[in-house]
């Protein structure tokens, strides 16, 4: 006789069933919400509405592309020295950071992970808000939120990155003689480089994408003229700026892919 | 000469992995260690240099207690110990060179190291130790090209690169296939006799324990249960390091 087996118990099978169902349900229920408070007409209309925009959208002004220049150049400015900068202080939070290079661990590992958890959970829209009514509006607000976003999401992925390392490496370093800080940069850096290089060139990608928008609160780079343009109703403006703006990404991801691949 | 007194570790809540250990090692001897996996080989060594510290007992080295040592005077008593490790422990992405300089870091400051600035004198007995080891021209592959026994090669370089009096080897030849693995013992054997060094090395291998070391000490639990000249290692000596079992195969070697 074939012995009988069976993935789960009849228990376990009424659980699972019961539970597709529950989310059935839920999905149903989010569905009515949803259709009950949507203004229906106004969707059927939407295809109409696109279609018109699109036709107003085009041909782009490309006779505007000269006064966009300097702002898109101040967009990439941005990206570039908040990045910068924001790696330069993160580094020295992620040695902190991490469980084992933390000088302290009762005292600076936390401070270093409240640091990391503060910059990573405000947007950098906001620090930009924040940082316009401090240092005022330009560039240098730009620079500021971008980096002070940036500090947490590089502390974050850099000290996992030297959570991670190969302990023997350090073991063998240590055991030459050679002091706590010899053995950081001779045993951990090596082995923490190709991420460090790595995440910085994809939170540099990242950046120009973000910096592009810090201009509707005013700190900044291409983002004025989108919106100036959007309230304007200026819509063949709108299209050349989203077009250099996919051109900067698109530069911006063969650069770092190109990084990626040459550091590994 | 090492003189081991007393040596024992507790790890947290157990049986202890080293239970009293008195071990004298005189210049030029190697002795290989062996016993049960779990039996402190392995603590046996580090906490000679102190890579673990030791729950209580005395290492001492040429006069040095070891185990009483600051900070500071502990990183100048390891630069007088090379250690040898089994999955090679170097730095995978650093070229050979700077691998076999590491042996040096106990002897320059953080910026000449920070910039790989080793004194000539340094640069110049490293391309000698390479070229002993077999590696002449290997210096600026990285470390992750070599294979295993190239890369123990320069595990072994960069020990004796730290001119030490006493070599601590943790299961060199686990790694590698059984002709290196022979090839790997006679090099450190040949170096400790060339310089002078002793040796402690931790060895599974029981047929190249008896082949390569001077004297055999049996660990088990924790202490020593033999210690004697390879001749001596008998079936009744092995049974009472590793427990019963068949030793034909590994007494006949002798």
């Amino acid at each position: 006789m074939t012995p009988l087996w069976r993935r789960r118990t009849t228990r376990t099978q009424w659980l699972v069933w019961i539970g597709w169902l529950l989310g059935a349900l839920a999905f149903a229920q989010s569905w009515h919400t949803i259709a009950e408070t949507t203004e229906w007409d106004f969707v059927w209309d939407a295809p109409t509405q696109a279609a018109d925009m699109l036709g107003r959208m085009w041909p782009p002004r490309w006779g505007y592309a000269p006064a966009i220049l300097k702002p898109l150049r101040d967009t990439i400015d941005i990206a570039t020295l908040g990045t910068l900068l924001a790696l330069l202080l993160a580094t020295p939070v992620a040695f902190l950071a991490a469980r084992n290079t933390s000088p302290h661990a009762v005292l600076l590992r936390p401070i270093a992970l409240a640091i990391i958890a503060v910059s990573r959970s405000i947007n950098t829209l906001i620090w930009a808000l924040l940082l316009v009514t401090i240092v005022g509006p330009g560039v240098l607000a730009g620079i500021l939120s971008v980096a002070l976003h940036s500090i947490g999401f590089f502390g974050k992925l850099l000290y996992e990155a030297i959570e991670e390392i190969d302990p023997t490496q350090t073991e063998a370093i240590a055991a030459t003689g050679a002091s706590r800080a010899q053995v950081l940069i001779y045993g951990v850096v090596p082995q923490v480089l190709p991420t460090f290089a790595g995440v910085s060139v994809y939170r540099w990608d990242i950046n120009i994408r973000e910096s592009a928008v810090l201009g509707i609160v005013g700190a900044g780079g291409i983002g004025l003229q989108l919106n100036a343009s959007v309230s304007q109703l200026a819509w063949p403006q709108v299209t050349l700026i989203l077009m250099a703006i996919l051109g900067a990404v698109a530069v911006s991801e063969f650069v770092s892919a190109k990084v990626r691949a040459a550091i590994i | 000469m090492l003189r081991l007194t007393g040596l024992a570790k507790r790890y947290d809540r157990s049986d202890p992995a080293l239970a009293g250990v008195d071990l004298t090692v005189p210049d030029g001897e190697v002795v290989a260690l062996i016993g049960p996996s779990g039996a402190g080989k392995s603590t046996l060594i580090r906490c000679i240099n102190r890579l673990v510290e030791p729950t209580s007992g005395s290492v001492v080295l040429d006069g040095v207690d070891i185990a009483g040592l600051s900070a500071s005077g502990l990183r100048a008593a390891r630069r007088r110990m090379g250690m040898i490790f089994q999955e090679y422990a170097l730095i995978e992405r650093l070229t050979v060179m700077e691998n076999v300089l590491s042996g040096r870091l106990g002897y320059v400051g953080f910026w000449a190291s920070w910039f790989r600035r080793f004194p000539p004198e340094d640069v110049r007995r490293a391309f000698d130790i390479l070229d002993r080891v077999g590696l002449a021209g290997f210096e600026n592959k990285r470390a992750d090209a070599l294979s295993g026994g190239q890369r123990q090669r320069v595990g072994i370089a960069r020990a004796v690169m730290q001119a030490p009096a006493l070599l601590l080897v943790d299961e060199p030849t686990a790694s590698l296939d059984p002709r290196t693995s022979r090839q790997i013992m006679q090099l450190i054997v040949d170096l400790c006799a060339e310089r002078g060094l002793a040796a402690i090395v931790n060895i599974h291998d029981v047929a190249l324990a008896r082949h390569f070391a001077h004297r055999i000490v049996g660990l088990r639990k924790g202490a020593v249960v033999f210690d004697g000249p390879p001749q001596a290692l008998t079936a009744e000596a092995l049974t009472a390091i590793y427990g019963a079992g068949d030793w034909a195969a590994a007494t006949d070697d002798a």
